[in-house]
């Protein structure tokens, strides 16, 4: 099941992190690093279902 | 003679040279019991395995051997396997390059290296390289063998089929020769005659897919290189020769290089020896000493036939089914379908099993030509990215595989062609819980070890009764079919493939090494009924 409820320890620090992570870098590098970061957090969660729901949310948000 | 049947193809063994047949001096049409239409890999595999099994079959093809050029080359365990229960596989393997180890590289880098089969115990390699038409020469040797020992096959080179023509009871062709039309009579006809399928256009019918917008240029070059026997793919390689490149080992000093050129491109200019020199001198550098062996540009497809039977007609290999060649999987599945299909049409053509059993071949094969197809079309789509996006992903995962391991688990520079389990099918019989996933019903047989020689080659023509840890009777029958019983003592690898969880096991094993049905003890009645559904009787 995917967790949509709130669920980051630290929303507004995780947040600025994540532009953080992007200063500096050409629109081409960001998406690259995006890629990158969606694989990482994918392998992370692993379970194929909880992958395909939020993909699926992510491709319509009112989806839910 | 007074007719020509033009060559579209180069021989490069002659192996069944036209000889007139008395059926060419027939009043009224020979008929026979079953006829394969094509010479190539598949069709020859298919009438040997009928001449093995009894079947009086006779194969036409419009050339007189095996044809010249680049095409299969990786032969899978399996393959291998099949072919050595028909007989022909000793000189593949003798002949043939074995490797289990690959290398990726993304430009200069390499990625990380990988290992066909990290589990012994297997008297087959994961994977041999070996030219097609020695392959086809290899089978044709065991069909000249097997008529040596009475197999009814039967031969006919420069005999083109023109026109067929479905009845009842049987199908009606028309053959040209050298020596003018005649015609002949299939009670069941098998279509091997390959990816453009005279037969499947003249029956009308479709072969739907994908064909990838991209070329590849096929070099096999001839060299003495020491270069490891070892599969190398290459990602935007930093030597420009392609969007990918690939390097692999053949028998006799021959290497297969692969070169990825895009869509839009001029053919013509593309194979000028001195363009093919360019971009293979800049992958080897400039002090290796190669000659180029041949050479052919490829567009590649996925296709399939929505069915695969139609009524006494029946097509197996690239008829039926096309795929990319990433993953090797177009020659390795054709054989798979004639490992499914003889045992079948043998026991229809005897009159043992209901013609229904055919529609299993339809079922089972076309679930394996969707999981071959859906692995060729995911490697052909990261190979060749087919978006922006896409492409920015495939880089993505590249850029991590060097350093996270679970990114290579992603990379797919083709998935090799692994045997299919024939989940779900109708033929399918009773399984057990505690028994391990990789040999539950439907799955081929794994090879194991045992005291004296392989597990594989134990098994009976026809149907085994398999006990492990548990005597079985030596002979059964039931449905007038003979089961072969084989009583084995456990070993580590028949515990770890067969039994696990389980003290002792009892597998009915059909004809094609497929399990038909397990349990943990031995129950006849039980068995007799597996027996019966295995064979479409139920
Ligand atoms: C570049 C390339 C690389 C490949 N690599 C691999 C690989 O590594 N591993 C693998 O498993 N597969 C590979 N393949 C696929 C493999 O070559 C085919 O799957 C295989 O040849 C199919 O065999 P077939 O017998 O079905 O058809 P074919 O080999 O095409 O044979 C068909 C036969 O039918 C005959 N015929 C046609 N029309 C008629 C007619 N009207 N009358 C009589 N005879 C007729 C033809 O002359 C021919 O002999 C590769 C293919 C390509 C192009």
């Amino acid at each position: 099941m995917l967790i949509t409820t709130p669920n980051l320890t630290r929303p507004d620090e995780s947040y600025a992190r994540l532009i953080a992570t992007h200063e500096g870098l050409s629109e081409a590098e960001s998406h690259a690093l995006n890629a990158r970061l969606i694989l990482i957090l994918m392998n992370h969660i692993g379970d194929e279902a909880v992958l395909a729901e939020a993909m699926l949310l992510a491709r319509d948000p009112s989806a839910v | 003679m007074k007719h020509d049947i033009p060559e579209r193809y180069t021989l490069a063994f002659r192996l069944y040279p036209y000889a007139k047949s008395p059926d060419q001096d027939a009043t009224t049409p020979v008929r026979h019991k079953a006829v394969v239409v094509g010479g190539g890999p598949i069709g020859l595999a298919t009438a040997l395995d009928l001449g093995r099994r009894g079947v009086p079959v006779v194969l036409l093809d419009d050339h007189e051997g095996a044809g010249l050029g680049s095409r299969a080359l990786c032969f899978a365990k399996r393959t291998l396997e099949i072919c050595d229960r028909l007989g022909a596989a000793k000189p593949m393997l003798a002949k043939g390059v074995q490797w289990n180890l690959g290398k990726v590289f993304h430009d200069d880098r390499l990625l990380y290296e990988f290992n066909l089969l990290p589990e012994g115990g297997h008297a087959f390699p994961a994977f041999i390289n070996l030219q097609q038409p020695w392959f086809e020469k290899f089978l044709h040797d065991a069909i000249v063998a097997a008529q040596a020992e009475g197999a009814p096959i039967e031969l006919r080179g420069k005999n083109r089929v023109d026109a067929v023509t479905p009845a009842a009871d049987h199908v009606a062709l028309d053959v040209m020769t050298p020596d003018g039309p005649y015609k002949v009579e299939a009670e069941w006809l098998i279509a091997c005659d390959g990816a453009r399928s005279p037969l499947r256009n003249m029956l009308g019918l479709g072969f739907d897919g994908r064909v990838f917008e991209d070329n590849f240029l096929i070099a096999d070059v001839k060299m003495k290189a020491d270069f490891p026997t070892e599969r190398w793919f290459w990602f935007e390689p930093h030597f420009k020769s392609g969007d990918s490149a690939l390097l692999h080992k053949q028998p006799d000093d021959i290497w297969r290089i692969d070169f990825q050129l895009g869509w839009n491109i001029d053919r013509a200019k593309e194979l000028e020896p001195a363009r093919i020199r360019a971009r293979v001198d800049a992958m080897l550098g400039p002090d290796v000493d190669y000659e180029l062996d041949w050479c052919s540009i490829y567009t590649f497809q996925c296709r399939r036939m929505e069915r695969f039977r139609h009524g006494r007609v029946l097509f197996a290999g690239d008829s039926a089914h096309l795929v990319s060649p990433f993953g090797a999987r177009g020659a390795n599945s054709g054989v798979q379908d004639v490992d499914n299909l003889a045992w079948k049409l043998a026991l229809v053509v005897e009159g043992v099993a209901p013609e229904r059993l055919l529609d299993s071949y339809d079922a089972e094969r076309v679930h394996g030509a969707e999981e071959n197809i859906l692995n060729s079309t995911r490697a052909t789509d990261f190979i060749t990215p087919k978006t922006p996006v896409s492409k920015m992903f495939r880089n993505a995962v590249l850029a991590l595989a060097g350093s996270l391991p679970f990114a290579r688990t992603v990379v797919n520079s083709g998935r090799l062609s692994m045997p299919c389990t024939y989940d779900g099918s109708v033929l399918n019989g009773a399984d057990h819980p505690a028994m391990p996933a990789r040999t539950r019903p439907g799955s081929p047989c794994p090879d194991a070890p045992l005291d004296r020689g392989w597990l594989l080659s134990r098994l009976g023509r026809g149907f085994t009764l398999m006990g492990i840890g548990l005597e079985v009777p030596k002979a059964m029958a039931g449905h007038g079919v003979a089961l072969e019983g084989l009583s084995l003592a456990p070993t580590p690898e028949l515990g770890a493939r067969y039994l696990g969880g389980a003290e002792r096991a009892v597998y009915l094993i059909r004809p094609d090494q497929h399990v038909a049905a397990r349990w943990d003890h031995l129950d006849e009645a039980a068995v007799a009924a597996a027996l019966a559904r295995a064979i479409g009787k139920e």
